[in-house]
């Protein structure tokens, strides 16, 4: 709940700070170190901006999107594992920051949902297919089916 | 005055929905011709209405009539007369307006070109098409009225979110509201088959050209506003999992399904259950996303109008709708009788895979927007579902499709010969993976999945064709008979070709994003920056002032090698009425790939933050989407879905013929 709390004081903090719109990533951001660089693009493309609407802070102007990709790169620097920094940031701001939701109780079920519904849809295909190969072939035409077939059969064919 | 009697003829459709919804059932239920004939006068007499009310809401945002308050929330003098009139629809009163009148527009369409439709099939369906636009006529006439005066008015409006000042967005609703509303009729055919109990070959028939023209619009709906949304938002990013943007593929997935079971249905009667299910669902996922969009569930960049008590109304109107649909479905669809059989391998087979697939990816794109708000309803507890989240999960899923589409195209309806239908496509196949190999090897050490997804475009391209060669073509044939055969081949093979043929070339254009180049840079006049086989240099920074904004303007020039190719010029617009800020990404277009560079912060020493892409094939993921499109026209020209067919079929009975002809398959 304290996550939670944190996170709407900032919303009411930054909404009015945040400006129309800047650039997302800015120049002075980016570390010199391009391999450490690149992490921090990669973390920063799976994190929400909390102030934003469904946006990543890799795509975010707001203030608060800068702020979260400086502290990334600034953990990244200290020597934090991609992971590491990533728990940081849920600790502080909760599970609604990940884009990626993680695997838990909760979303359980989201996460199972392709399966399920595979299931759901294959199990009475399978079954549809096993009925129809232990159903008996159709009864064979009556005398009058075939002569209606004859009829059909050697009609002239309109020429369309 | 016009105003008013704008008002006043929005008031006197909804009476005559009533009279809509009603009289046709009444008839068709009491066996009396006449009463239920009064159905296509009354959904002429509708569309005739709405569209009066539209125009006259028109007129009064290009006269900027400030009495009215939706004209003052979202107009203002100065705004040129193309977003005057765009302005209709970019706000929720009008764009619920346009919405009513494109459903009166598919009504009346139904009314007057249907007379080949027996006649309680008709009248039926205009019944119940009635009681969707009662409904949203209430909603509009109760929470949203679009004809809401303001005294005293104002001299000057509030302008038109800048956002929404763009061509592109002139365009995107009525597009995508073509795609939602017109699955209106198919619903509305699906319904009135389950209330009479009668479903066959020839309800899909009827039903193919509306699902083809919704679904072709709704592509180039959900196109438009993806590219819109690359240009102006200012990232260069063209998909973002965003709820709206999910709400318009829910139907499309759907939608697709719903295309290609109508075929086996038509073709070899089965699947008409499956059929009319899917007709429910698409339309149901339409009403969702207008839900979505409308009610500000969701918060979103699109949500530009968002007001809870209206999401409450639009509720109702889901729930009467899908549940009481649904119900009817559950009471009537055991009476409807399964048609034709099939082996596992066949054309209907594949199709049977194609419709798994696309619903179950429908049903994780429906999970992964509404899971969030479900759990912070019941637990209070907030989580993201992102764009991680489905990308990987709908891969898998959609991987496998695009593997078997060319393969089911070739496979022969019935019963199929999987082993000779793979034969056909080997050439297709064998091209992908060589382009694949030759591209790893070319480029060692790029990204991983481009070349594969290349590989795979390429093999969807050549595929989607190589049913119709082998329907064309033959060793030693002369010319005239290849072309003889060409143009004898129904069209809807040629636009299943085109169609699939296109979403290859998305494909194309969405793998070569790995090998984009992108550069963040403070720049200043007189830098060159690296933009892959280009090189963009600026000359010029400077203030300059438009008709309802300011802009901080840059030009830069594209050279190749030494040599200038083009100039491109993006800018950033502050709006002084709405105090906004919105960035004009300048880009240029070079092949099929696109130079994009948006503009951030100005800084004290005169240098100004950009970000700056080479996007490689970029264009083709809109190109191909507009090539489906062109399959679904194409498709739609098929003489056997003329609408006028079925009335001459019923002359051709009624003149004697012992045996109905039957159209060439």
């Amino acid at each position: 709940m304290t996550a939670l709390r944190r996170f709407l004081i900032l919303l009411v903090v930054f909404a009015g700070l945040a400006p129309g719109l800047a650039s997302a990533v800015q120049p002075d951001e980016i570390l010199a170190d391009s391999k450490l660089e690149a992490r921090a693009r990669g973390i920063s493309v799976g994190l929400r901006c909390l102030v934003c609407q469904n946006q990543s802070i890799d795509d975010s102007s707001a203030e608060l999107a800068r702020d979260l990709r400086l502290l990334v790169r600034e953990r990244l620097k200290a020597g934090d594992s991609d992971a590491q920094v990533r728990d940081f940031l849920v600790r502080r701001y909760g599970n609604f920051i990940l884009l990626k939701p993680p695997f838990d109780s909760e979303t359980a079920l989201l996460w199972g949902t392709p399966a399920l519904l595979f299931v759901a849809g294959a199990i009475p295909l399978l079954l549809g297919l096993r009925r129809r190969r232990r159903s008996p072939p159709p009864d064979p035409l009556s005398q009058a089916e075939c002569d209606r077939l004859a009829l059909v059969l050697n009609a002239d064919i309109p020429s369309e | 005055m016009i105003v008013e009697t704008g008002h006043y003829a929005l008031a006197l459709a909804l009476a005559v929905t009533l009279l809509q919804s009603v009289l046709p059932i009444w008839g068709t239920r009491r066996g009396d011709l006449g009463l239920a004939s009064m159905a296509v006068p009354s959904a002429i007499t509708q569309f005739a209405l709405v569209a009066y009310a539209f125009a006259a809401l028109t007129y009064a945002h290009v006269v900027s009539d400030f009495s009215l308050v939706t004209v003052v929330e979202n107009s203002h003098t100065t705004k040129p007369l193309v977003y005057k009139i765009a302005g209709v629809w970019g706000n929720h009163e009008g764009s619920m307006l346009l919405w009513v009148l494109i459903l009166a527009i598919f009504g009346a369409a139904v009314a007057s070109f249907g007379r080949g439709m027996a006649d309680e099939l008709r009248a039926n369906t205009l019944a119940v098409q009635g009681w969707i636009a009662f409904a949203f006529l209430l909603f509009i006439l109760l929470t949203s009225d679009p004809f809401a005066r303001r005294f005293p008015a104002p001299f000057e409006g509030q302008d038109l979110n800048p956002l929404l000042q763009d061509p592109s967005l002139a365009i995107h609703p009525p597009l995508l509201y073509l795609g939602y509303v017109g699955f209106s009729i198919v619903f509305s055919f699906a319904a009135a088959a389950l209330i009479s109990g009668r479903v066959d070959a020839a309800w899909a028939r009827y039903i193919r050209p509306w699902a083809l023209i919704a679904w072709s619009f709704l592509t180039l709906g959900i196109a438009m506003g993806s590219y819109w949304a690359y240009y102006t938002l200012g990232w260069g990013g063209f998909w973002f999992w965003d709820p709206v943007e999910n709400a318009s593929l829910m139907p499309w997935l759907a939608g697709t399904a719903l295309l290609h079971s109508a075929a086996v249905m038509e073709k070899r009667d089965a699947l008409k259950i499956w059929t009319i299910f899917l007709a429910i669902l698409t339309f149901s996922l339409s009403l969702l996303g207008t839900f979505l969009v409308r009610s500000g569930v969701l918060t979103s960049v699109h949500s530009f109008a968002s007001d809870p008590s209206r999401g409450l109304f639009i509720l109702v109107i889901l729930i009467l709708f899908i549940g009481g649909s649904l119900v009817l479905f559950v009471w009537r669809a055991p009476a409807l009788r399964p048609g034709g059989l099939f082996a596992p391998v066949s054309r209907e087979g594949a199709l049977v895979i194609n419709n798994l697939m696309l619903t179950i990816c429908c049903g994780i794109v429906l999970t992964g927007t509404l899971y969030p708000l479900v759990l912070e309803t019941l637990t209070g507890d907030k989580i993201s579902v992102g764009a991680p989240f489905f990308n990987l999960t709908f891969a898998p899923l959609v991987l496998p499709i695009l593997l078997l589409m060319p393969i089911g195209q070739s496979l022969s309806w019935k019963r199929g010969d999987f082993l000779g239908a793979a034969q056909r496509v080997m050439v297709a196949a064998a091209a992908g993976v060589a382009l694949s190999l030759v591209l790893v090897a070319a480029l060692r050490g790029g990204p991983v999945l481009a070349p594969i997804g290349v590989g795979l475009a390429v093999y969807l391209i050549l595929g989607s064709s190589s049913e119709l060669v082998s329907r064309i073509w033959a060793k030693g044939q002369a010319w005239r008979v290849t072309l003889a055969r060409a143009t004898g081949l129904p069209r809807s093979a040629w636009g299943t070709a085109i169609a699939h043929a296109g979403l290859g070339v998305t494909l194309l254009g969405l793998a070569a994003t790995g090998w984009g180049v992108e550069q963040i840079a403070a720049v200043k006049p007189g830098q060159t920056v690296d933009l892959g086989p280009y090189q963009a240099t600026i000359v010029k920074l400077e203030e300059r002032q438009g008709p309802n904004y300011s802009e901080i303007g840059v030009r830069a020039i594209i050279s190749q090698d030494g040599s200038t190719v083009t100039t491109i010029e993006p800018a950033k617009r502050t709006f002084p009425v709405r105090q906004t800020t919105i960035t004009e990404a300048g880009i240029v277009t070079l092949g099929f790939g696109q130079v994009y560079i948006s503009l951030g912060d100005q800084h004290p020493d005169g240098s100004i933050d950009a970000r700056m892409f080479w996007k490689p094939l970029v264009t083709l993921i809109w190109i191909g989407a507009i090539v489906m499109a062109i399959g679904g026209i194409v498709s739609l020209s098929d003489r056997r879905l003329r609408i006028g067919f079925a009335r001459r079929a019923i002359r051709g009975r009624l003149s004697g013929d012992p045996v109905a002809p039957q159209p060439a398959e």
